[in-house]
Order: C-alpha cells, then sequence, then structure tokens
C-alpha cells in the first residue's frame, strides 16, 4: 500500500474525532449582467442565473461528502455586492431584493447567501447609502442574507462617516431583531481592507475582480491542530510547535484542495481560492481558544495571548501556502467568541476582556467576531469600536472585521443563544468612558504612508 | 463509481473479523487489493484495507451502510474513504 498505516489513521482520527472538516464549499456569482432599473426584471434575472448556476451546488456537496466521507458543513452562495450592480432607487426596492435572495437561497436548500452589501472606504455613492439604510429592514426580515460594508482600506483611509452611520446602523439592526437576541447583527461584518474571495459568512461577497463563476472553499480543523500540540508534549520549544502547526496545516489544505477541485469540476465552474482558515464551531475540541492553551496558557486570553496567536496564524498561512498554490480569502485563525467554546468559557472565568480580544486581532486573521455586548451600549462606543479595528488593519495592512451583537435589552452577565454554527455568548463588560467627541469629528482618516507602495 | 477505496477495522481484538468482512466485500463483489494489521497501544485492533469497487454492484454509500450494520455486529469502529482523500493529504 504506497500510503502507511499510520497516516491512514491519522487522517480517520482527524476526521471522525478531531472535527476536521470542509466548513464550507461558496459559490461565488458575478451578477453585473442581472443589472436592470426595474426590481421586478432585476429580482427575475437575478433568480434566473443563481438557479441556473448553483442547481446542483448542493447535490454535489453531498456527493463528495459521501465519496470521501468528508464532511462539508454548509454550501454558500456569494455574490457581487448589490451596490454594483443594482441600481437602487429606493430602500423598499432593495428589501424586496434581499427577499427574492433570501427565497433563492431557502430554494437551493443552501446556508447562507452573502453580499448584500458596499464598498465605501473612500465615500459613499447614493446607491451605497441606500444598501446600508436598508440593512436594519434586511437583516430582521431575512433568514439566510449575509451582509458587509468595507468602511476602511489601507490603500485609501478610514471612511469615519461610514463608522458613525455604521454605530447607528447596528443598535438598530440589534433592536430590530431583539427578540431573537439580536442575531441579525451576527449576519454583518463591518470590514476594513475586505478580501474578494473569502468563502466565510457573514463577510463573503463575489469581489469586482471574480470571475463569472467560481467555489472558494473554507477548510477548518482546530481540533486536528489542538491534538497534534497536545501529541508534540508540553517539552517543545516554540519553533516545533510552530513547525508542528504547519506540518497540520498542510495536510487540512491538502484535503481542502481536493474537494474544491473536484466540486468545480462537477459542476463545470472554476476553481477559486481555498481559505485555510481555523474556524472554531461551538463543539467540545473544536476551539481555537483550547489550541491557545494547548500552546501552554492557562486560559485563553491571559497574557501571551497575541504571541501564541501569532505563531498560530502564522504557521497556518505557512503550511496551507505551500500545500496548494490556490490560497486565498482569509486564511489563519479566527476568533469568534459565541462560536468558540474555550473563548466562552474563558470569558466567563474571568480571563478574556475586550481589550485582550482588540490586541489579538492584530494579529488573527480578521478581527473582533461574534462578541456580544450589552445592549445599551451607545452608538458612539460602537462607532469606535469599529474605529479601532479599522485603524489596526489598516496600519498593519491586513483584513479586520467587527462582527458585533449588542443584545438587544440584556446586560452584562446575561447570556444569548443564537444557535447552530453561532453558537451562544456570555455578554461582556465594555469600558464604557465617552470616544463621542472623537466618533463625531467624522471626516477621512488618510491613508498611511504603507499604503503607497507604488 | 468510485474506484479505490480504503476501509479502516478498529476495535478490540476478536475472531472473525478479516472473515466478516471479507464476505461481506465478496458478497457485493468488492475486489480486496491490499491488507495490513497492526495492533496499536492499548491493545487495539486495526486492520487496513485497500479495496476496488470497479465492479461492484452498490456504490460508497450503500457500501457504508453495510459496513455500520457490521460495526454494530462486531463491535468495532469501522470507515470507507476514498483513497484519493489519503494521497492528496499525505503525498505531494
Amino acid at each position: 500500500m504506497r500510503i502507511a498505516p499510520e497516516e491512514i489513521l491519522e487522517t480517520i482520527k482527524m476526521i471522525e474525532d478531531l472535527n476536521l472538516d470542509i466548513r464550507t464549499v461558496t459559490m461565488g456569482i458575478s451578477l453585473y449582467d442581472c443589472s436592470d432599473s426595474s426590481i421586478k426584471d432585476t429580482k427575475k434575472k437575478v433568480r434566473e442565473k443563481i438557479l441556473r448556476l448553483a442547481k446542483d451546488l448542493k447535490k454535489e456537496a453531498v456527493a463528495l461528502e459521501n465519496k470521501y466521507g468528508l464532511p462539508i458543513v454548509n454550501t454558500r452562495i456569494s455574490i457581487t455586492p448589490v451596490s454594483l450592480f443594482y441600481p437602487a432607487k429606493d430602500v423598499v426596492s432593495l428589501v424586496e431584493l434581499s427577499e427574492c435572495l433570501d427565497g433563492i437561497a431557502k430554494e437551493l436548500d443552501i446556508d447562507f447567501i452573502g453580499g448584500f452589501g458596499c464598498l465605501v472606504h473612500k465615500g459613499e455613492t447614493a446607491i451605497d447609502s441606500m444598501v446600508i439604510s436598508s440593512l436594519p429592514f434586511v437583516l430582521s426580515q431575512t433568514a439566510k442574507v449575509c451582509s458587509f460594508v468595507n468602511v476602511a482600506s489601507t490603500r485609501s483611509g478610514i471612511n469615519m462617516d461610514a463608522i458613525l452611520t455604521m454605530g447607528k446602523v447596528i443598535k438598530d439592526i440589534a433592536e430590530k431583531t431583539g427578540d431573537k437576541d439580536s442575531v441579525g447583527c451576527a449576519k454583518l461584518v463591518v470590514f476594513a481592507n475586505a478580501v474578494e474571495d473569502n468563502p466565510f459568512m457573514a463577510g463573503a461577497f463575489h469581489g469586482p475582480g471574480e470571475p463569472e463563476c467560481t467555489i472558494n472553499i473554507g477548510v477548518s480543523g482546530p481540533g486536528v491542530v489542538k491534538y497534534a500540540l497536545k501529541k508534540l508534549g508540553k517539552e517543545a520549544n516554540l519553533g516545533e510547535v510552530a513547525e508542528t502547526i504547519k506540518k497540520v496545516a498542510f495536510k487540512i489544505t491538502r484535503a481542502g484542495e481536493l474537494i474544491g477541485k473536484e466540486v468545480a469540476r462537477r459542476l463545470g465552474v472554476s476553481f477559486g481560492i481555498l481559505d485555510l482558515s481555523l474556524a472554531p464551531t461551538p463543539a467540545v475540541g473544536d476551539s481555537v481558544a483550547e489550541i491557545l492553551e494547548a500552546m501552554g496558557l492557562e486560559s485563553a486570553g491571559c497574557f501571551g495571548s497575541v504571541a501564541a496567536l501569532f505563531i498560530l496564524n502564522d504557521a497556518v498561512k505557512k503550511g496551507g501556502l505551500f500545500a496548494s498554490s490556490s490560497v486565498g480569502g482569509l486564511s489563519g485563525a479566527f476568533i469568534p467568541v459565541s462560536e468558540d467554546k474555550g473563548m466562552i468559557d474563558a470569558v466567563k472565568r474571568g480571563s478574556l476582556n475586550m481589550e485582550m480580544l482588540m490586541a489579538m486581532t492584530s494579529v488573527c486573521s480578521v478581527g473582533l467576531d461574534m462578541i456580544v455586548i450589552p445592549g445599551d451600549t451607545p452608538e458612539d462606543i460602537l462607532s469606535a469600536i469599529i474605529a479601532d479595528e479599522a485603524a489596526i488593519g489598516v496600519a498593519n495592512n491586513k483584513t479586520t472585521g467587527v462582527r458585533i451583537i449588542p443584545a438587544y435589552g440584556k446586560k452584562v452577565g446575561d447570556f444569548v443563544q443564537f444557535g447552530g454554527l453561532l453558537g451562544e455568548a456570555p455578554v461582556m463588560d465594555i469600558n464604557t468612558f465617552s470616544p463621542k467627541n472623537f466618533i463625531n469629528r467624522g471626516g477621512r482618516v488618510p491613508s498611511p504612508v504603507i499604503g503607497f507602495r507604488n | 463509481m468510485e474506484s479505490k477505496v480504503v476501509i479502516t477495522v478498529l476495535g478490540e481484538d476478536r475472531v472473525g473479523i478479516v472473515a466478516t468482512i471479507s464476505n461481506l466485500l465478496a458478497s457485493h463483489n468488492i475486489n480486496i487489493e491490499d491488507i495490513t494489521q497492526k495492533i496499536l497501544k492499548g491493545n487495539i485492533f486495526a486492520m487496513i484495507m485497500l479495496v476496488d469497487m470497479q465492479k461492484s454492484d452498490i456504490d460508497l454509500v450503500g457500501l457504508r451502510k453495510n459496513l455500520e450494520e457490521k460495526s454494530k455486529e462486531l463491535g468495532m469502529k469501522i470507515t470507507a474513504h476514498d483513497l484519493d482523500l489519503f494521497n492528496y493529504m499525505h503525498r505531494i
């Protein structure tokens, strides 16, 4: 046999016991050719195109799951940002379009459809403004539609006017979905340096530079990394720790590439990218926090967390890059709170707070993710949190995002439950001193020196 | 149809494991190309088979269903995966 028994058993263990999975098969679809000034005709064209290209997406994902015995957790679709293909004249028609997209997602039996958003890092068009205004309605009236707004980039700086607006919008979404623990906020990411080919929700969209239709794959497996580190033992130095993570990341990435190429081939579309992101789930052992703890931290969030996460994130990227020439998206380690049992426990025991989470986002693959804060948090604090994250992203030339939930009517210590992959989380304490006068200045923060590389 | 498949059987050693699985495979016209057996740490028996399903009268999902029944009978954990997965993960 060409493959050694140990290698076969290693793979089996990864799948059976350590939650190695293909987190998502995301089909990116360009909707530029669906542009029409009439909402009725736009909806018709959008519907026809998505149903034509994605009709077998779920079926083929299930077929491959069966063929390789590797779980494919989600199937998703990302579309051209609505602001770029639909010349909206009013908010009502945008909400109508979102309901159409929601219906398509339900009809195709996929998990999410992303791209209901806009890129405003340098300024807003009239359509962008309407898209942003529509978000509280869209995210409260649809189930599967996900949204993003890109408010900053290293190249163009930080749009503080948009950030000011997003604080209000998030508050509004939280209130409109208050009966469901403000779950609407879990479907919106406010980005700096958003990437065009990210397969992960809520922030996936099919960027302007993308082809007609493409398959992007998100692979995950925090449990696999944790197990490898446990096996390595406590005596190994951090160079050896990094090396171990790199090797594991390589194997996980290869599994993802196999599935990605095969799905794309079967659907007759191009294979886009593979995003190796250690994306935790609420399942026991499927946790990024537990990896940090396996590296030697008493509890995630204690000092040393930034350094440990840096080692992890960098080693994951290196292993992934060697394994596939198609690595893209966000690739690294996600640190959501509600989706990671280890993070939740760390918050509960008082070792993980907002400040440390924010510091960790300077070295993780995205940003502040699935963090629940008190419902009465003023909108200027929400804006200031977004501004801090945007600054980290812009200054470090990396993607950062904010997916924060000011849970309506909830106080510090309360618990909210979103269910499924979105998980559950304790409401975290935040610094309530006011950034109001700073945030209300608005304007555009100029791009940093590192933005001028040409 | 899937062709080369890796079957693993893990659990406490007992009489008749190889016979049970081989009979099942033969009854569906699945050819065994290679068998490896090992005793792992903690006295766990591991058997790995490489089989060819080209002429089989069932597909991989059907095979898994059959193996699932045998796994209950034998009290062992049995998996079946396409060989490509292992090639991709462990070979460049």
